[in-house]
């Protein structure tokens, strides 16, 4: 084999490889990314109804049920202007509580409720996920924009 | 006044490392001895002060004095003392001051063995490691001051979070930067040859059991993680694709790039620029994953927003490191020359994609951990990239990468021809593929991913098998002699390859055969998780030091004979109210008995989880493979041998004709 061709079959198989793998890195991103999207919009039907997504906001307190099996709950995720009943079935994390934030990943269903396939903890009580925050931020800005108090 | 002392021994070693980080490599430049003689004393005692800070921590921890604000913030007096201990590094300041004591001492160890190194080049390496030390230090003092007093003092402090109180999270942090810092070694190697200009044979072995060292306690850092996560988190998972577990994952990668190409630089003198610019891509991926973990970023790129000095510290810093290493890369690889030459087929090839397939894979991690955060600081939106993203780019690209790990260790440096080489491993393959066929028939269900990962597996110990098989009967003597006969680092690659294969092993059977069932359980009430049946006998209150505690009785029963019994508990801790799952497992050589608690349910009933995990430990058995395997390479007595030998270029002589 002359150099020149050796060469050449390095290049195209570096090329070959990088494709491949461009190819797997779009795919994989475009199946797995998942957006996030605040009470507020699911309630204006901005979220996709087909696809996953995740929710994020504070847990209304009283509103978590318990069905008889024992793991299936409901609670209500707020963002202090909108409300959007969740159901979930299996344990809920440690630190999952009512009045204090959380995420949820799944999809809408077709009563409306928000299926979640995963209910997400995090490592520190303090600690506000941030897509939770950004909820709550954007709510306040909302209800303020709207002439209201703003929420605490 | 013990916080006091603390700070001034940081102010002191600041001073120590500017000595020890300027006045050796102008020395080095200008061929001046006694300038390039400072290097040593200057690093030991940096690490004196470095260390005297270090415990003056400690003893502010030990002590519960929370008037200096760090120990009130992650620390309490009913902590035990353990857990006060390892909360010098449970938060920022004190973890970016062990990564600090961290580096001191590998510089201090690079004083104490590098008596064989021609002066320039110790006083080079020290140099390089002084000025990483001095970002630290400026760093620590400026922006993240883990002595900083609060006044007035509390009275009682905030805690650590339960999650880290832990003997795993003990030991989990300190090896896991013993590994990320020990690639500042390989760094400075890599720019000391480049200012010397001599990037030959004899850099690449004074560089390899330093890489080998780090590459091994970073290996064993990641499974502590792993396995922590696995008991600790309640959930029965191992890996979770999480940005803080990619945080140490990059640089594995890329070490283990850098370990394999090290040997093609020693052994052939090919790959030198190559090499160089993994070991500045290790080193700087470990900055990367110290900061991502340490800085909040994670959490938000907003943290920065919220303490901007630390933020732009940290991004000055990287850029600092990353572009002065590749400018002073570009000026010098030029004249660095290409090496030995090598045919289509030979072992450098199947090394050299090897390379390729683990840097395109740390690319593929490393895009899918910072995409959200580059949405995020674009304000495009908030998004999160989910584990099956991972798995999906992952697994493609290291599934040919162990294929070739098979073949590469038979084939003949320069060139090898692919009909012998097909003709020798055809036994092997065949093998392989028969046993990976048939073993999923006798667990159970067959699915063509079981098969395939069990083909990856015993395909790897087929040709290892073979591979010390033919070496040893192609040595005369009797077996013990032949077996000592082998370099330790051959064995070590045996070994650690051996520890892939057990790995895959591992994360196929347990991916393909475990049983997970959350289900709520009455008083008395079974579960079957075949062939296990899981009986609950309830809860009771328990009190420990510093929580009240839920503590469960399962038994586990197999064919009607009691196998375990299992306490699994619900932890609550009193200074912080968080609750916290502490999960109970039998462990056993083929699978895990894993029983978590969940929330309590009405009449003493329980929601429980009740998994199976078959083959799970072996996960981690294979990562503790990995790291033998490395120890056994550094044990090899050629880099340790006192040698003028080393700076003539082996294997050079010949010629390739191609």
């Amino acid at each position: 084999m002359k150099p020149r061709h050796k060469k050449l079959l390095w290049v195209l198989g570096s090329l070959s490889l990088l494709g491949v793998a461009t190819w797997l890195v779009l795919n994989a991103l475009d199946k797995n990314l998942n957006y996030f999207y605040s009470p507020t919009q699911v309630a204006n039907h901005e979220a996709p109804s087909n696809r996953s997504f995740r929710l994020g906001g504070l847990v209304v307190d009283g509103s978590l049920k318990r069905q008889t099996d024992g793991l299936t709950v409901e609670f209500v995720v707020t963002d202090t202007a909108s409300n959007i009943p969740v159901r979930y079935k299996g344990i809920l994390p440690d630190l999952f509580k009512e009045g204090k934030s959380v995420v949820a990943q799944g999809k809408l269903g077709a009563d409306g409720h928000f299926v979640a396939d995963q209910v997400l903890a995090k490592h520190d009580e303090n600690y506000m996920p941030p897509e939770a925050a950004k909820a709550l931020e954007d709510a306040r800005k909302i209800n303020a924009n709207a002439g209201k108090a703003p929420q605490p | 006044m013990i916080p006091e002392i603390g700070h001034f021994a940081l102010i002191l070693a600041l001073i120590l490392a500017l000595v020890q980080g300027i006045l050796p490599l102008i020395g080095a430049a200008t061929n001046q001895a006694n300038f390039m003689a400072v290097a040593r004393p200057a690093a030991q005692g940096q690490f004196v002060f470095v260390a005297i800070a270090f415990a003056c921590l400690a003893y502010a921890f030990l002590a519960n004095d929370f008037s200096v604000k760090y120990v009130a913030t992650n620390s309490n007096s009913l902590l035990p003392a353990q857990y006060r201990f390892s909360a010098v590094w449970g938060g920022h300041e004190g973890s970016i001051l062990l990564w600090t004591l961290t580096l001191s001492v590998w510089t201090l160890l690079v004083t104490l063995f590098s008596r064989h190194l021609p002066q320039a080049m110790a006083a080079r390496v020290l140099g390089v490691m002084g000025l990483i030390s001095i970002g630290f230090l400026l760093f620590t003092l400026m922006v993240s001051n883990p002595f900083e007093r609060l006044l007035p003092a509390a009275l009682e402090g905030r805690d650590l979070n339960p999650l880290l109180q832990d003997p795993g999270m003990v030991i989990h942090p300190p090896i896991l930067y013993i590994g990320y810092v020990g690639f500042s070694v390989a760094f400075a190697f890599a720019l000391a040859a480049l200012m010397g200009g001599r990037l030959d044979a004899a850099w690449a072995r004074w560089s390899r059991p330093w890489t080998t060292a780090a590459w091994v306690f970073l290996t064993l850092g990641i499974a502590l993680g792993s396995g922590w996560a696995y008991y600790e988190l309640g959930w029965g998972g191992w890996w979770f694709w999480d940005p803080v577990e990619n945080a140490s994952f990059l640089p594995w990668l890329v070490g283990t790039a850098l370990i394999h190409s090290l040997a093609v630089t020693e052994k052939r003198g090919t790959f030198k620029s190559w090499t160089v610019l993994l070991a500045i891509a290790a080193f700087s991926l470990s900055l990367l994953g110290t900061f991502l973990v340490r800085s909040g970023v994670l959490t938000s790129v907003h943290a920065f927003a919220t303490d901007p000095k630390r933020g732009v510290f940290i991004l000055i810093f990287l850029t600092i490191v990353i572009g002065a290493s590749l400018l002073l890369f570009a000026w010098r690889a030029p004249k660095v020359g290409l090496g030995g030459k090598f045919a289509l087929i030979s072992r450098e090839t199947f090394l050299l994609a090897n390379n390729v397939l683990l840097l395109v894979a740390t690319g593929a991690v490393l895009l899918g951990t910072l995409y959200p955060l580059f949405i995020d600081a674009l304000d495009l939106g908030k998004i999160s990239v989910g584990p099956p993203y991972f798995d999906a780019v992952f697994l493609p690209l290291m599934a040919p990468a162990i294929f070739l790990m098979g073949i590469g260790p038979f084939a003949r440096w320069k060139e090898q021809s692919l009909p012998e080489l097909a003709k020798r491993l055809k036994w092997a393959f065949g093998v392989a593929l028969l046993s990976a066929l048939l073993m999923p028939l006798t667990l159970g269900k067959w699915t063509p991913l079981i098969s395939f990962g069990l083909l990856l597996a015993f395909w790897v110990i087929a040709t290892g098998v073979y591979g010390v098989w033919s070496r040893l009967s192609q040595t005369p003597g009797t077996m013990m002699s032949r077996i000592a006969k082998q370099s330790p680092s051959w064995w070590g690659m045996q070994v650690a390859h051996l520890g892939i294969a057990i790995f895959i092993i591992g994360v196929t059977l347990v991916k393909g055969y475990e049983t997970e069932r959350d289900v709520r359980m009455a008083l008395g009430s079974a579960v079957a998780v075949h062939p296990y049946s899981f009986t609950f006998r309830g809860a009771k209150p328990q009190a420990g030091p510093n929580y009240q505690a839920w503590v469960g009785t399962v038994e586990v029963f197999k064919n009607d004979k009691l196998v375990a019994t299992l306490h699994p508990e619900k932890r609550n801790y009193f200074s912080t109210g968080m609750a916290m799952t502490e999960a109970a497992i039998d462990t056993g050589i083929t699978r895990d008995l894993y029983v978590a608690l969940g929330e309590p349910l009405e009449n003493g009933a329980w929601s429980v989880r009740v998994y199976h995990k078959p083959f799970v430990d072996w996960i981690w058995g294979g990562c503790v493979l990995m790291a033998l395997g490395g120890l056994l390479a550094i044990s090899d007595r050629r880099y340790r041998l006192h040698q003028r030998s080393a700076n003539a270029s082996p294997t050079l002589t010949v010629e390739s004709q191609a």
